[in-house]
């Protein structure tokens, strides 16, 4: 069962602080460009839940994102509606609520299944909004407010502010580390590990296994909601792109070269990989096809990610060679 | 039976054809052992795997405690406090054996908890080191599952049933695979628990049978072929010929 | 709803199905058979489809761009099994389907950049060209009905060899245990190889027929994939029956979801899907894991 050690909490705390001060000297573009990262590290953060913890490959898991930003879409555009207060708990409604159905459907089911069934899924929603003239269809629509989030006259948080935007999400990226960490360490963090371990003994032990995977699966998809409600705040753009099964790879991609099964993992991965598609961007338009080839060349040499990296590193630092294994 | 813990009528399990269980009818009693004894492909661990939920019968009925469990899943059967270990080590290979331990205790909380740190249940985690205690394993408790000998993962197995803290025990094969010295320990700590839980239990060892055992029932082929007390059965001519004969041999 | 009209989306659902079965039978062979999850799999389907138009526009003959398209994508897929996948046998299906993602990464760009951006349609053979008149006003296309003619050759073949063939007992078993594979006389290296190879050659052959009713469009295979998927999960998982009643079903739910319901066409073969896990989550042909 996974532990902290001094080193990497030492690495945690100054990640942090260096993220916290960032804003003082980045310029404009890297603070707009953090802030995008940032949100990618929660939605990763909360795969990573699934994939690395439980042991749910799920490849649908931008429905939850998508989905998110299309009910703050959905309810500025349509119904006028732009308090955070309500525009917040909505998104993370119906993030919760997709991965409920979802989840329930697809639980039942294990390995490729799983797969195969989240994707389907995942797609369903996609094509719902993507064949939707009300949803602005293929092409998307734009959300025609920031939030807002004010006490009568008193602004609370000023979305559209780009400092107060990365400031919100650093600490929804905190909170939400703050929150696994927790989770993983109760009996419910316990048993998921077991469950990934060894499913049949967890249920000879007297688990519920059915259940404990359904709550870890909508507990990731409301996380992925933050995430979603997030990005609506910083792009204002709703594309039915979001819901997508590239997206959802592209998400899965962030957690394993960070390394899965860590909570650092996947924000390591996200600041890397998005740094990295950033550089490509700026070398060729074909820049995807230089990501694909990074993708290959990850699975090929680095199965574990960064975080398996490090660790090998820090091992044979430590001078013994064994590596600690992967439970 | 009137004193019946656990009770099964008419228990089948088919495969395709292939009948392994064919209408078993069981009464365990209370506070005995129940040895079940028979060659390879008796349908022995397919019993068991009826018995605790893994599998779910073609037909017949399992009662526990007086309540109709047929056809639960195996959680609910764990919950309802039956436990199992298996024939073939079945621990998590990179947790302590006191982790090993803490995840089958932290099973029986009432409920399940999110956010509240599991090494502040106190009593979750001083029924984990009991269990550990009780089968010898307490110098072992920070040794990854891996790296305990075949033995002591054996005792591991039974000590994170025990961690459940279950009433019924079904075991499979406690002694398999073991040496004289590990198996006597096993039987040694099995006639304590006999003390104050109901067993189950599947042995090839027959002496440890009857040195345990109150109750044995002898399979063949899927089917019951002789129910009593250990005198009886050793007595029993078509056992002896069936099995005990062969295997003497 | 005339009766025709009927007929015609009747008979277009059941082509479609024809389609989805060839692509999802390789699909489900090679995880059947294999283990591995391949989400390249609408790639290949893309890639045939791709050359097949190409060489018919260099050659001036659609068959003839079959007859060279097709071994040349196998070609590129026993290339992609013998460096790439053949390393992710033993591996987690997460890495399989990482690496597959990169490779529809890699080749949709490919594409791109060789193929350009636009949609092109490719010329029905003279041969298939006409129309069987059905009714006074209606008619249906001849090449409509070859393609559904060629499906069901290729099943057929595909049936044969899993019935007749020592191959097929391996297949029929869905096994891949090494001293089975062995007793039989298989090395389970060409095993794998033949069976990819297999699979690359239903999607890719699919990809090209389709094309002079679907057109060549970038991101074809994606679509395709995904709709695979659906029939899989809905027949079963290594099911051959499955899948083709699977995508029987898909097929039709499909063209009449975009008949009768064009605003949520997209959504209706999804709903099929969850309305049979809801009954089976295994699926219809599926063994229980």
């Amino acid at each position: 069962m996974p532990h902290l050690s001094r080193a990497a909490l030492t690495a945690l705390v100054l990640a942090t602080g260096f993220l916290a001060l960032f804003p003082l000297w980045g310029d404009t573009f890297y603070i707009r460009f953090v802030t995008k990262i940032m949100v990618y590290a929660l939605f990763a953060m909360s795969l990573d839940l699934l994939v690395g913890y439980a042991g749910l490959v799920s490849l649908g898991h931008a429905a939850f994102f998508g989905i998110a930003v299309y009910a703050v879409a959905g309810l500025v555009n349509k119904a006028g509606v732009t308090s955070a207060f309500v525009l917040l708990p909505a998104a993370l409604g119906a993030s919760a609520m997709a991965a409920a159905a979802i989840g329930w459907l697809s639980i039942r089911t294990s390995g490729v299944y799983f797969i195969m069934i989240t994707l389907a899924l995942a797609q369903m929603l996609f094509y719902f909004f993507n064949d939707q003239k009300y949803w602005g269809g293929t092409d998307g629509m734009n959300i025609d407010q920031r939030p807002t989030l004010a006490l009568g006259d008193l602004t609370l948080l000023n979305f559209g502010s780009r400092l107060q935007l990365y400031y919100l999400a650093l600490a929804c990226l905190a909170g939400a580390f703050v929150l696994l960490a927790v989770l993983l360490r109760s009996p419910f963090g316990h048993a998921l590990v077991g469950i990934r371990a060894n499913e049949g003994r967890m249920r000879a032990l007297g688990y519920d296994v059915q259940r404990v995977k359904l709550i870890a699966f909508v507990i990731a998809g409301t996380l992925a909601g933050l995430a979603g409600f997030l990005e609506a705040a910083r792009s204002t753009f709703a594309t039915p792109a979001l819901l997508g099964w590239h997206e959802s790879g592209h998400v899965l991609v962030l957690v394993i070269l960070g390394g899965m099964g860590t909570l650092y993992g996947p924000v390591l991965g996200a600041f890397v990989v998005l740094l990295l598609e950033d550089y490509f961007a700026t070398l060729t338009d074909r820049w995807l096809l230089i990501m694909g080839v990074f993708v290959i060349a990850v699975v090929m040499f680095l199965p574990d990610g960064l975080a398996g990296l490090f660790r090998r590193v820090a091992s044979l630092a430590r001078g013994r060679g064994r590596s600690a294994g992967d439970g | 039976m009137a004193d019946a813990m656990l009770e099964t009528r008419g228990l089948s399990r088919r495969f395709g054809g292939l009948a392994a269980v064919q209408d078993v009818s069981l009464a365990v009693a209370r506070g005995k052992v129940h040895a079940i004894v028979g060659p390879n492909g008796a349908g022995k661990t397919t019993l068991i795997n009826l018995l605790s939920g893994d599998l779910r019968p073609s037909d017949g009925k399992v009662s526990y405690q007086g309540s109709d469990i047929t056809g639960w899943p195996a959680h609910r059967v764990a919950q309802a406090g039956i436990g199992r270990s298996y024939q073939k080590t079945n621990v998590f290979r990179e947790f302590t054996a006191l982790e090993n331990c803490a995840l089958a205790a932290e099973a029986r909380l009432p409920r399940l908890h999110l956010f509240r740190a599991a090494a502040t249940f106190r009593e979750t985690a001083a029924r984990a080191e009991r269990a550990l205690a009780l089968c010898s394993l307490e110098t072992r408790r920070e040794t990854r599952a891996a790296s305990l000998s075949y033995g002591e993962q054996r005792q591991l197995e039974l000590a994170m049933m025990l961690a459940t803290e279950p009433q019924l025990l079904l075991l499979d094969e406690p002694l398999a695979g073991m040496g004289p010295e590990e198996s006597a320990r096993v039987v040694d700590l099995l006639k304590r628990l006999a003390a104050d839980h109901t067993m189950v239990m599947i042995e090839h060892d027959m002496d440890a049978v009857f040195a345990i055992a109150d109750t044995i029932t002898v399979m063949v082929n899927g089917s019951v072929l002789a129910s009593g007390a250990p005198q009886a059965i050793r007595a029993n001519r078509e056992v002896q010929r069936a099995y005990l004969g062969e295997d003497a041999a | 709803m005339s009766l025709s009209y009927f007929l015609i989306q009747t008979l277009n659902g059941v082509q479609y199905g024809f389609l989805l079965f060839l692509v999802a039978s390789g699909l489900t062979l090679v995880f059947g058979i294999m283990g591995v999850i391949n989400l390249a799999h609408g790639a290949f389907y893309m890639v045939g489809a791709y050359l097949a138009w190409w060489f018919a526009r260099a050659t001036g003959s659609f068959v003839l761009a079959v007859l060279l398209a097709l071994p040349i994508t196998v070609l590129l897929g026993l290339l992609i099994e013998r460096f790439g996948i053949r390393h992710l046998y033993a591996r987690d299906h997460l890495h399989q389907v990482l690496f597959t993602y990169g490779l529809i990464l890699i080749l949709n760009e490919v594409q791109r950049v060789v193929f350009g951006n636009d949609v092109h349609g490719v010329a029905i053979p003279p041969l298939l060209a006409g129309s069987l008149p059905l009714t006074e006003a209606q008619s249906y296309p001849i090449y409509r009905l070859f393609i559904s003619v060629a499906c069901v050759a290729v099943a057929g073949a595909l049936y044969l060899v899993i019935q007749r063939t020592r191959l097929g007992m391996v297949i029929r078993a869905g096994s891949t245990h090494r001293e089975m594979v062995a007793a039989l006389g298989f090395d389970i290296g060409r095993l794998f190889m033949v069976v990819f190879g297999l699979g690359v050659a239903l999607a890719a052959f699919a990809g090209m027929i389709a094309a002079p009713v679907n057109t060549v469009y970038p991101g074809m295979g994606d679509q395709i994939l995904i709709i695979s998927f659906v029939v899989v999960v809905i027949g079963g998982i290594g099911s051959i029956k499955g899948a083709f009643v699977g995508a029987m079903l898909v097929g039709i739910a499909d063209t009449y979801g975009r008949v009768l319901l064009p605003t949520g066409a997209g959504v209706v073969v999804y709903a099929v899907m969850a309305l049979v896990l809801l009954w089976r989550p295994q699926g219809l042909f599926g063994r229980m894991a």
